[in-house]
């Protein structure tokens, strides 16, 4: 992706429709109610993609957004990211969950060394620092 | 003796308003609206372009919350220049038209939660309102339903879940009554809300990792049950932390589901972490905080706090303050107005009324749809009775809430079209069998306490069987087109396939006509008369068309229907043109021009030609010789009479509208200093009239009898009476003439009335 996008492409779906692919490469008009009866769409059709989370951060960047911009850039990270991988990083992210800043820290390299997700992994590295000055890994359950 | 209690008093004790209970403001224990002793000084320090210090708080001693927002929400290159500004000064360009919104939210980036709060507290309740009105994300206004029943009764939920897209509600927010219910619910509504038209966004507030399960397998499209608090006890209370929060933000966002924040005044009061501070201070942490994550918008203004933050002096303004500051922030605003905070029902229009006009993302952040005892969530300020009170105020404010009248008889085809789809859904996918006795009670059904419908323990059984199949939206469009729902499919996967884009993820994003608007295509560009949101004609039509409303037609209509069958015994002869009369006990009844041909009832619904009778047996008990007079020139009460009493031989008069307004008059008097007024038509009775008569013949033998008194609470002027006053008031001046000659008339019980 070298074009940046701007507020101008937006509704991607209607200014820029040829951006718009799901996650096996189907277009718009690919996915039809026909299409989806003859088994030729599933549901990985239907979810959004990592390009898509970072077009959509480009635009929100151009219309001053840039914290919106920032999340749209981590959750592109977490497209990739088994379901069930995501809720166990969450559930340690909550309080008392992890029993000291290593829990975070080895999550983080996970997310890191398995999905490439960098800036995911600074923000559970950051909060594991935060968490210990804040005395968060005590017990709670 | 001394009487112990003024017995108004005990009257008050009767309203509504007296089950409402207040708190004394008390900062030191959290009961304040909008400052503290204990609040801090607006307050940042910038070193080396990094954040080193915030409202009274060195950077080694942030706590959680004070770091989130230092690192992600405060822009050090504005911080310093947005901070030296005055408050004042700022809270001056929130109510300056020609301060565009842009300028306004780049300063916001630069400014701490207690400097924000500063600026906002100096406006009163009407500026508040006007700013918030101007700085809102998107321009065109939206509105959001509870649908839930006591049930967890999906055939209902489709129902009232095709009643609310309809309405044109743009999200509809359900829950459950038992939380196994929760994947038949988010079912049942998904398929409902694609009846009639497409877009409507739908969520299934649920447990945290269950919702997003729910969003993933395409049933639901937003969420906004990410609590977020002031004060790091709460928030670990809450069992999160911002990092956790914000996790759970890019998880929405990876899954293609929208989202918003929650968080509201009184959280940390209703959990007992306040830390002494004010209400709106509180907030304002948390405002900054959910920019900081990076969410899109907040679901705000009180919300399950509201109720609380109204029992304190000031409460429902610093609801509207913080609503401000979220849009202020540049973020969507589901503005409150669900936990219903007052049994009042003024206090509950009160409420609405500056969101109502001021216009937001979305009005209610849970206007209960339902019945208020059907509401999942507890009822909401406005439920399922009193969506017509809202339409009406609309109407009478050209406002749009985001609401649409709907035909009485649209809604009971759309409700019998989404039973039916829920029930092929059920069968297709061999999750139930809906019975037609099923499907009938709920078509009909007002709330769940008429249906035979579901169990809520067959209710369990259909969402066991969902979740544990993996059912997802695609097999729910597959059966819905199979079963010949080919509009509800495309509805459906044209909701679905908005995903793809993530065009729905921006802020402030609704989905209208098929298309995404948001802050970004459909930004609030007001700056004055003329600018921002309009409403336009063919909205405005859309507002104005409430069922049940008169015109001229239907009143005449009315009228001939009642002519015809009540057959009203009315038959009046013209004689020919009517001169002055002789005899000194003549008392001449002057009735108005469409008396009797066009008009035949008064406003109380008595007949004219019962009125007329009594009227002249009256006067022949007083004495006197009744004479009617058909006036052509006027239908005016008061110059009926004078110009009854100026044929009339003893110079005493009646003039009588055909809506029974009367007037005894004597012909030496000035048009509007009449001897009796009988004003009050709906609540004049038959013995009224006999007894006007008397006293008009009495007057006539020149005595001063007592007066006539109508007995009145009021209600003679009640608002059901306006609108039909004013249109038979049209149909006699349509018969007015100028000049009309007064023709005398006869009671003619055979022949047909002239």
């Amino acid at each position: 992706m070298t074009e940046r996008l701007t507020a101008q492409d937006y509704p991607i779906a209607e200014k820029r429709p040829e951006l718009a692919r799901g996650r096996q490469g189907k277009g718009l008009d690919e996915i039809t109610l026909d299409a989806l009866g003859r088994g030729a769409v599933a549901l990985e059709d239907l979810t959004i993609t990592a390009d898509a989370l970072r077009r959509q951060a480009e635009i929100a960047r151009s219309a001053n957004r840039p914290t919106l911009a920032e999340n749209f850039e981590r959750a592109a990270e977490l497209v990739d990211v088994p379901q069930d991988v995501v809720m166990a990083v969450y559930e340690l992210l909550r309080p008392g969950r992890a029993k000291s800043a290593q829990d975070l820290v080895e999550a983080a390299a996970m997310l890191r060394e398995t999905y490439g997700a960098d800036r995911m992994a600074a923000f559970v590295e950051e909060a594991a620092d935060v968490y210990e000055r804040r005395g968060l890994f005590a017990f709670r359950f | 003796m001394r009487a112990n209690r003024w017995r108004r008093f005990s009257d008050w004790d009767e309203r509504p308003l007296r089950l409402d209970r207040f708190a004394a403001e008390d900062a030191e224990n959290g009961f304040a609206a909008f400052s503290s002793p204990a609040d801090p000084e607006p307050h940042v320090a910038v070193e080396a372009g990094r954040i080193a210090g915030m409202d009274g708080v060195a950077e080694a001693d942030f706590d959680m919350i004070d770091r989130f927002i230092a690192r992600y929400h405060l822009d050090p290159e504005i911080a310093s220049e947005a901070m030296a500004m005055p408050s004042p000064e700022i809270a001056r360009m929130l109510v300056d038209m020609t301060v565009p919104r842009e300028a306004l939210v780049r300063l916001a980036h630069g400014m701490t939660p207690a400097k924000l709060a500063e600026a906002v507290a100096e406006l009163n309740a009407l500026e508040i309102a006007f700013a918030y009105s101007k700085m809102r994300a998107r321009k065109t206004p939206g509105n959001q339903a509870h649908v839930t029943n006591a049930k967890d009764d999906p055939l209902q939920l489709a129902a009232d879940a095709a009643i609310a897209v309809a309405l044109g509600f743009d999200e509809i927010e359900t829950t459950m009554r038992v939380s196994r219910n929760a994947w038949s619910n988010a079912v049942a509504c998904c398929v409902g809300a694609a009846v009639g038209r497409a877009g409507t966004l739908f969520q299934c507030s649920s447990e945290e990792a269950e919702e997003l399960q729910i969003g993933m397998a395409g049933f639901s499209s937003y969420a906004e049950t990410v609590s977020v608090y002031g004060t790091e006890k709460s928030f670990v209370d809450g069992d999160d932390t911002p990092w956790s929060k914000a996790f759970l933000a890019a998880a929405y966002a990876s899954r293609g589901i929208k989202m918003r924040c929650t968080s509201g005044a009184g959280a940390e009061l209703l959990m007992g972490f306040h830390e002494r501070k004010s209400l709106l201070y509180l907030e304002a942490r948390c405002l900054c905080l959910q920019r900081a994550m990076g969410v899109q918008g907040t679901q705000n203004g009180g919300i399950d706090g509201a109720p609380l933050t109204a029992t304190v002096p000031g409460g429902m303004r610093e609801l509207m303050a913080e609503n401000l500051i979220a849009v202020w922030l540049d973020l969507e605003c589901a503005s409150g107005n669900d936990a219903r905070p007052t049994e009042s029902e003024i206090r509950v229009g009160a409420k609405i009324m500056p969101y109502l006009i001021a216009g937001s993302d979305l009005i209610c952040s849970g206007f209960g749809s339902i019945l208020k005892y059907d509401n999942s969530f507890n009822p909401s300020l406005l439920n399922g009775e009193e969506i017509e009170d809202y339409l009406v105020l609309q109407r009478d404010f050209e406002a749009d809430g985001g609401l649409t009248p709907i035909a009485e008889e649209d809604a009971l085809d759309l409700r019998v079209r989404a039973i039916d789809a829920i029930s092929a859904v059920f069968e297709e996918l061999g999750l139930a069998a809906p019975t037609a006795e099923m499907k009938g009670s709920v078509a009909a059904a007002s709330g769940s306490a008429d249906t035979e419908s579901f169990t809520p323990r067959e209710v369990v059984a259909i969402s066991e069987a969902i979740r544990a199949r993996g059912i997802t939206v695609v097999d729910v469009i597959r059966a819905l087109d199979a079963r010949g729902f080919r509009q509800e499919a495309e509805n459906l996967l044209q909701l679905v396939k908005l995903r793809i884009s993530g065009d729905y993820l921006q802020t402030s994003a609704i989905v209208r006509d098929g298309r995404v608007i948001s802050a970004i295509n459909d930004p609030n560009d007001y700056l004055g008369p003329g600018t921002g949101y309009r409403v336009d004609e063919a909205r405005r039509a859309e507002i104005a068309a409430i069922r049940d409303v008169l015109t001229r037609e239907t009143v005449i209509d009315q009228e001939e229907e009642y002519a015809r069958k009540a057959a009203t015994g009315l038959r009046l002869k013209t004689m020919g043109p009517a001169g002055r009369g002789e005899d000194p006990r003549e008392v001449t009844v002057g009735i108005s021009p469409a008396f009797g041909r066009k008009l035949f009832r008064t406003l109380g619904g008595l007949a004219l030609s019962d009125v007329l009778s009594e009227i002249v047996a009256g006067i022949a008990e007083g004495g006197g010789t009744a004479r009617l007079v058909r006036m052509g020139h006027t239908a005016d009460t008061s110059f009926l009479g004078l110009s009854a009493a100026r044929l009339s031989g003893s110079g005493v008069g009646i003039g009588l509208q055909a809506k029974g307004t009367a007037v005894i008059h004597h012909a030496d008097r000035l048009p509007h200093n009449n001897l009796e007024l009988f004003s009050n038509a709906p609540v004049t009775r038959l013995e009224h009239y006999r007894q006007l008569g008397f006293n008009a013949a009495r007057h006539a033998a020149g005595e001063i009898p007592d007066p006539v008194v109508v007995p009145t609470r009021g209600e003679a002027m009640g608002a059901r009476y306006h609108a039909r006053a004013a249109l038979i008031h049209a149909v006699e001046t349509s018969l007015v003439g100028d000049g009309a000659a007064p023709e005398d008339i006869a009671l003619d019980p055979e022949g047909p009335s002239t």
